[in-house]
């Protein structure tokens, strides 16, 4: 079975760089094949081809968001394309910026507790191998500064977070609309007829 | 640690709901305090040996999932070594922050290869490309289909709702309600006890659309159904605007307009006020305690139909209280908060936060005096209340002087059982009918 399964997956993905776009990236032994996309989101995740439905992953380990491959159906309208294209495009903005965030925050928490253990006169490490930390009392500088130095970021993230949140759930009532609108049509047409 | 609190907040007063309707429905007023107290401290006792189990239960799993997935998360790198796993997860992406290229893949394109090269790559790549594959189905099965299966629903919606804080909310109201002077009227209760669960029901949900992305990068909210993506932000919205409308005219038609127009405006205040100020400034605390204070206010005003002194009393215990609890919870959460940008006290203003803790604690025993002058309770009350508060108050005092995280966990938990505490001592002495205030008329 495990021999199989590459073979599977020689076929199954072109099919979904095909149908998927931007959203189905390969893992990185294959990244040669694909140098032309971003190298924004990695995963060897295909949905199964029978699924017409969006699949959620697990959180990513930087920005701890849940990545989403979008399903694109074949006879996918304008409307439907512009959702899935804003909210593919919101998701790579929303990594950015988190794993950005947190990658930022993780880097400056480390010069922090080596600055201050080197001003008392400390080692990274104790005796026993285990790493030295800073209490509570005394991160708490760090957060305070860390908070104050990200406001003006986070101030301009969130506006823009709201304004896409709302456009996305606008646009997904749209597309409900017009769903249930393509539904009652066809059948309007056969009585009319 | 952060996941656990709320949850056994919310255990602890689902004990006390059950606690209080029992009260509202035997009027039992002719028992004595004593057998009250005793029967909520048994009842505490039970839910607290539980609660500290299923913390403890919590916190070996919490961990045990958290070295899993360290594993898993870490595997797809080859060039991290596996040893490093033991390390902290934070030097770990120290190392990878440093935006490396991605790793060089194994057939070299720049040349061809000869036959002896091609085949060790081959079956070095096909035992990678194994390796791989193994890694890719662990990771493949955490990808779950984003179809929302009916039989789900009532769950998700339930978590999407918070129903257990909704719980704590309308237990409150409840509480307004009962503490009202006037005749019990069943019928009024009833439906200003679905109107106000169906009003914050909306306004978490809306709470919880608002905070996707910062709820899935912290510990404590990480779990909740937008953030794994069990329910569209449509059907949450959706969902919201269901519960408002039903809930605000319930208030408004089925008890009266002003409690309809106080459950709107906590609404508002609560999704378009506290939610965005939470990144803005610290003010959302102050403005979250009024959010909190309002639905005991609801309750009277559902009883009576007028915002008098005995709602005010309510609403300014319960704006107290939500310092103390709030203050000393946010004090474990600085690093969440911090990466999050959320402007809480504990991380801009320490000193503030536990001053004003304290401030509220004090505050509490003040309010607790106003009652029997404002007629809401007897003298009794301030008197058998004194013991809790005169607590409540010492460890507010020890938070603010330890200022360190043992205080703070301590301050929280007494929090959780003093308010129901409180509530049901204010319901025991609750002035009967007719009863003449001091000095006064015999109120009729």
């Amino acid at each position: 079975m495990a021999a199989l399964r590459p073979r599977r997956r020689a076929l199954v993905s072109p099919l979904c760089r095909a149908f998927s776009g931007p959203g189905c990236q390969l893992a990185p032994e294959r990244a040669g094949e694909r140098r032309d996309t971003a190298p924004s989101r990695v995963s060897g995740f295909c949905p199964p081809r029978k699924s017409c439905h969006d699949w959620i992953g697990p959180p990513d380990k930087h920005s701890n968001l849940r990545p989403v491959h979008f399903y694109v159906p074949e006879n996918e309208s304008p409307l439907e394309q512009k959702l899935r294209k804003l909210r593919q495009e919101t998701q790579e903005w929303n990594q950015q910026f988190w794993a950005n965030q947190n990658l930022t925050f993780c880097r400056e928490k480390e010069e922090f507790i080596r600055s201050r253990l080197k001003a008392k006169g400390l080692e990274l490490r104790t005796g026993s191998g285990q790493k030295a930390t800073l209490d509570a009392e005394e991160m708490a500088d760090f957060y305070k500064e860390f908070l104050s130095k990200n406001f003006q970021k986070h101030l301009c993230y969130n506006r823009d977070w709201y304004k896409r949140n709302f456009a996305i759930t606008f646009f997904m009532g749209k597309v409900a609309l017009e769903r249930v609108w393509h539904k009652l049509r066809p059948k309007q047409r056969k009585t009319s007829t | 640690m952060a996941a656990s609190p709320h949850t056994l907040s919310s255990r602890l007063l689902t004990g006390w709901v059950g606690g209080c309707v029992w009260y509202l429905e035997g009027r039992a007023m002719q028992e004595s305090p004593r057998e009250f107290i005793r029967l909520f401290r048994s009842v505490r006792k039970q839910w607290m040996t539980f609660q500290h189990f299923t913390f403890l239960r919590r916190m070996y799993v919490t961990q045990l999932n958290r070295s899993l997935n360290q594993q898993v998360k870490r595997k797809p790198e080859p060039t991290v070594s596996p040893f490093l796993e033991r390390s902290s997860l934070a030097q770990a992406k120290a190392e990878t922050c440093a935006m490396r290229p991605l790793p060089p893949p194994h057939l070299p394109l720049a040349r061809k290869p000869n036959d002896k090269e091609l085949l060790e790559l081959e079956s070095a790549s096909v035992i990678e490309g194994s390796l791989d594959v193994g890694r890719e189905t662990k990771e493949e099965k955490q990808w779950k289909e984003m179809k929302l299966h009916l039989d789900d629903l009532p769950g998700i919606l339930a978590r999407l709702s918070k129903i257990k804080l909704t719980a704590l909310v309308v237990s409150t109201t409840s509480a307004g309600f009962a503490l009202a002077p006037g005749p019990f009227d069943l019928p009024c209760f009833l439906l200003t006890f679905v109107g106000t669960g169906l009003a914050s029901c909306a306004a978490n949900s809306i709470n919880q659309f608002f905070e996707v992305p910062f709820d899935s990068n912290m510990n404590r909210t990480k779990n909740r159904p937008l953030v794994r993506g069990q329910i569209s932000p449509l059907l949450a919205v959706s969902f919201a605007t269901c519960c408002a409308v039903p809930g605000v005219a319930l208030l408004t038609w089925g008890v009266n307009p002003l409690t309809g127009a106080l459950g709107v405006f906590n609404i508002f205040l609560y999704t378009c006020c506290y939610t965005p100020l939470k990144k803005i400034s610290i003010a959302n605390t102050w403005v979250g305690a009024v959010v909190g204070a309002i639905p005991p206010v609801m309750g009277w005003t559902a009883a009576t139909g007028s915002l008098d002194a005995g709602a005010f009393l309510l609403g300014g215990i319960l704006y107290s209280w939500q310092f103390p609890h709030f203050n000393a919870l946010s004090w474990g959460l600085r690093e969440d908060y911090s990466r999050g940008g959320y402007c809480m006290m504990s991380v801009t203003h320490p000193a503030l936060c536990r001053r004003v803790a304290l401030r509220h604690c004090l505050a509490l025993i003040g309010l607790s005096a106003a009652a029997p002058v404002l007629d809401v309770t007897t003298w009794t009350f301030p008197a058998i209340s004194l013991p809790i508060n005169l607590y409540i108050s010492y460890l507010g005092f020890r938070f603010y002087v330890d200022a360190d995280r043992k205080s703070s966990r301590k301050l929280f938990f007494c929090s959780l059982w003093h308010l129901p505490l409180f509530l049901l001592l204010m319901l025991t002495c609750k002035r009967p009918p007719g009863a003449t205030c001091a000095g006064g008329e015999p109120r009729g």
